[in-house]
């Protein structure tokens, strides 16, 4: 990666957007406690924090979704009354969040998505003339180099890969010329190449003078992105740097103790012998047959970018689908789960990728979330004891160090990282052969990775397997005793983590994708796999 | 509640006093969560005691019965609507349903000539396939719950419609072919409406024991929180190893042998096949489980709130009957009562309310 520009441009430097003493509270829960922050013109502002520090309290009151803040925010020198989103954006302030789905409006085509704001915001015409949707579209995208067919912008805006539906949102958000733009974990669902491209179009707008407010938990992104570090904890700046960046400083700051940035695992354990093989199973219909073996012992790490199957592998193993060819063994004999209570039952557990949709149930209290798969073992003749229950929450809480009221809090209410402590935390608590863990590290602060990363190395000291995958190369470093690189559904390289250099894995990784069909530029409509 | 202490972990401990405050509230939070939660039942204390001082018959042990008696099949239907939201979806064949069961249990024992018990067992029978037909609809064809029950509505109304040649079943009514019906109501039938167990009358005691026994599946076994865990995110229900078509699909069966249960009830008290028993049913049960929601600020569907909804309106009705004033200003009383449940259920409470009809297809 490249390190940043210089601000060379005349007028950068000037102070876009002022907060002073800004605050902010969910009911007398004091989430924002007098934030100061300037943001200037020509200035990619990184905002770190650990999960639960304020950082998506922050954008949304700059970007008027949370009108009732405290003390001030001044945009050009005025101080302004942020009300509403399309208030901040008659101001200049453009949000794009990190929910690209809750951006996209399904039905309308890929061009109407791009000018949005104009069916929403009334307008001059009532009657929408489609081309000039498609000319506003095309031009819109122009400012990202982005020249897509009409045949693509005359799609339903569905059927757009996330990567290319985040473009679209982006966008939406600068057709409108903000002054500054907040990024909320851009990069979350893209590719490494699709972020590369984005950081580029993000530089090509800095250096027209946009304030760029950039959220990430990716340091690398930020080395290579930010002019400034502001770091925020318990609601209120810890600290604000600029470059040369000092991480062990900044990690300080972020997590209120000492925590090294990068974190090369001291000893690669070798697994003994074997827990689960996959055979012959090819993951899309298209792809070549995966063959893949378990082994206790170790934590086995899976490196693939979108698409490159790691969600159907962990979909197979968990009893979710059921292989097109070839077969699953499990303890040496064959494995076929047919729904998710069959794996569970066999030992093997799933940690899902989107944690929102698929393990929060809105409303639960952090003992019942812990509990909801052990409701046979919790019960007697039908009827549930609480103490079982209650006493495998307080294990999980202490067992991952949750941080947590008591176990009867709602698990709306804890950060994403605990939330994912909690969902690791219930499964490791049934002691399982194999657990398998689809981006475990998403929208995770480091703080509560490395715990999580901890307790799936003491899983495989204690003689059981852990999968996790991931498309970051350094988590997949960090937890990883076994690495496996997936390409397209095939395994292109399997070793050890102290047997492979890591240049190799980033080849290996990276090799192929100019010839794979996931990051090809020119048509951003897929063919199957990935829906917004 | 098991305290967990402060600063366990890596991310930053809460403080003490913030956490505390969080808990207790400012006033006029604790307030508002006051009356979300206890407002429900000091309207319906407020309304007895009213209709008590006002009313002398109102406050006699057989007009407390009698509103029991009335409103329990009502209830029984609304518990039946309950069940289905639990497991997030919505059953608007209740009605229908109840009225079937009117008309078989009529046919049965009045064409068949079978005495009452068979009857029973045939009318749950049919209930238990009414539910079945539902959940097929809902689970296996995904059709989405309120469309899919209501075609199962005008399917079993014409059904039922069909089944006894458009009219009313009566004991000894005269065939289309000139001779008598061979059967009538049989005693054991009509004791589910007459008769008594101590001084509690039959529908009373069926619609107490219903609502514990509900209660007791809900809140206290593992059944229950698998219904409650499939209608409050079904994806992380079924990743959680819960079969959730297998509990859809129950929760549909039990929606739909109560609402049988509701319409033998009915059969009972009015003593022949009414064609037209059960019309007003489904927005009566529909209803009261919707207060049932919000009553004690639970905001979610439960047995207990469902019981006291269809209690409260019954106290309504009664009251508003003894005062003199006309039937239609019944439908406004409901009308304000429902409306007032979902104020507090979806508008002043601060708990995210987890029930939204419909919200099961998928």
């Amino acid at each position: 990666m490249t390190s940043s520009d210089e601000n060379a441009a005349e007028g950068h430097g000037r102070p876009v957007v002022s907060l002073s003493g800004v605050s902010f509270s969910y009911g007398s829960n004091a989430v924002l406690q007098g934030v100061d922050l300037g943001l200037s013109a020509g200035s990619i502002t990184a905002l770190l924090g650990a999960n639960g520090a304020g950082k998506s309290t922050l954008i949304k009151a700059l970007s008027g979704a949370n009108p009732g803040y405290t003390g001030s925010i001044s945009v050009d020198g005025a101080v302004a009354n942020l009300t509403s989103p399309s208030v901040a954006r008659r101001l200049g302030i453009s949000a794009v969040h990190q929910k690209v789905a809750d951006g996209i409006v399904p039905g309308l085509t890929v061009a109407e998505n791009v000018v949005l704001d104009d069916l929403a915001g009334g307008g001059t015409a009532v009657l929408r003339n489609r081309r000039r949707d498609l000319a506003e579209a095309r031009a819109a995208l122009a400012l990202l180099g982005l020249d897509w067919s009409q045949r693509v912008l005359s799609r339903d805006a569905r059927d757009l890969r996330i990567s290319d539906a985040q473009l679209v949102t982006l966008a939406r958000a600068l057709r409108s010329r903000p002054k500054l733009l907040i990024l909320d974990e851009p990069t979350s669902a893209l590719t490494s190449a699709e972020a590369d491209r984005l950081f580029a179009v993000l530089r090509t707008l800095r250096s027209d003078g946009l304030a760029i407010v950039y959220v990430s938990h990716r340091f690398g992104e930020i080395e290579a992105l930010a002019d400034e570090v502001v770091v925020l904890r318990d609601g209120a700046v810890q600290s604000a740097t600029s470059r040369p960046f000092a991480w062990n400083e900044i990690l300080h700051d972020m997590l209120g103790r000492a925590t090294e940035l990068s974190q090369q695992r001291s000893h690669t354990d070798r697994g003994t012998s074997v827990v689960a093989t996959v055979d012959d199973v090819p993951l899309f219909v298209d792809s070549r047959p995966l063959s893949l073996t378990i082994r206790s012992g170790e934590v086995l790490g899976v490196l693939g970018l979108i698409g490159a199957g790691k969600t159907e592998l962990a979909e197979l193993l968990s009893g979710l689908a059921s292989p097109r060819a070839g077969r699953l063994t499990l303890g040496g004999s064959p494995y076929a789960p047919k729904r998710p209570g069959d794996a569970i039952r066999a030992g093997v557990v799933l940690v899902p990728e989107d944690r929102q949709r698929q393990t929060v149930l809105p409303g639960w209290s952090l003992e019942h979330v812990v509990g909801l798969p052990f409701l046979r073992e919790s019960s007697l003749w039908g009827r549930l004891r609480r103490t079982r229950e209650t006493s495998r929450a307080v294990g999980v809480i202490a067992d991952l160090g949750v941080v947590a009221e008591s176990t009867e809090t709602p698990i709306d209410d804890l950060s994403g990282g605990n939330q994912q402590k909690v969902v690791v935390g219930r499964w490791l608590s049934a002691g399982p052969r194999l657990a398998v863990l689809d981006e475990p590290f998403r929208g995770v602060d480091i703080g509560a990775r490395r715990g999580i990363g901890e307790r799936l190395t003491a899983l495989a000291r204690a003689g059981g397997a852990a999968v996790v995958l991931s498309s970051d190369v350094d988590e997949i470093l960090e937890v990883s005793d076994r690495i496996v690189v997936l390409v397209a559904g095939s395994v292109v390289l399997d070793g050890y983590a102290d047997d492979l250099p890591r240049t190799s894995i980033i080849e290996a990784f990276l090799g192929e994708t100019d010839a794979t069909p996931a990051v090809d530029r020119t048509d951003p409509i897929p063919a199957e796999r990935t829906p917004v | 509640m098991s305290r967990i202490p402060p600063g366990t972990g890596i991310t930053a401990p809460p403080r003490i006093e913030a956490a505390l405050d969080r808990v207790r509230g400012t006033v006029g939070e604790r307030v508002a969560a006051g009356v979300v939660r206890w407002g429900f039942v000091a309207v319906t204390v407020l309304l007895i005691g009213f209709f008590a001082l006002t009313e002398p018959n109102f406050r006699t042990v057989d007009n407390v019965f009698g509103m029991l008696k009335f409103i329990a099949p009502t209830a029984i239907a609304g518990l039946g609507v309950m069940i289905a939201m639990t497991v997030g979806g919505i059953d608007l064949s209740v009605g229908a349903s109840a009225g079937f069961a009117v008309s078989i249990a009529a046919w049965t024992m009045v064409i068949g000539n079978q005495v009452g018990t068979v009857a029973i067992g045939v009318v749950l029978a049919c209930g238990a396939l009414i539910g079945a037909l539902n959940a097929f609809l809902v689970v296996i064809a995904r059709i989405p719950d309120l469309l899919a029950t209501l075609t199962t509505m005008f399917v079993i109304v014409g059904l039922k419609l069909l089944i006894v040649d458009g009219k009313s079943i009566s004991s000894q009514m005269t065939l289309s072919d000139g001779s008598t019906a061979p059967g009538r109501f049989t005693a054991d039938f009509l004791w589910l409406d007459r008769g008594s167990i101590g001084p509690v009358p039959v529908p009373v005691a069926i619609f107490v024991v219903i609502t514990a026994l509900l209660w007791f599946l809900l809140e206290r076994t593992r059944w229950g929180r698998a219904l409650y865990a499939v209608g409050a995110n079904a994806e992380a229900a079924r990743l959680a190893g819960i079969r959730i078509q297998l509990y859809r699909t129950l929760a549909y069966m039990g929606c739909g042998i109560l609402a049988s249960i509701a319409g033998l009830l009915l059969a009972a008290r009015i003593g022949q096949g009414d064609v037209s028993a059960g019309n007003s049913l489904l927005l009566d049960a529909m209803a009261v489980s919707l207060v049932g929601v919000s009553v004690l600020g639970i905001g979610r569907p439960n047995a207990w709130g469902t019981a006291l909804g269809a209690v409260l309106v019954a106290v309504m009705v009664t009251g508003f009957t003894m005062a003199g004033l006309p039937y239609y200003a019944q439908d406004f009383g409901k009308g304000i009562v429902l409306l007032v449940a979902l104020l507090f259920s979806f508008t002043f409470s601060r708990k995210r309310t987890v029930v939204v009809a419909g919200s099961m297809a998928n």
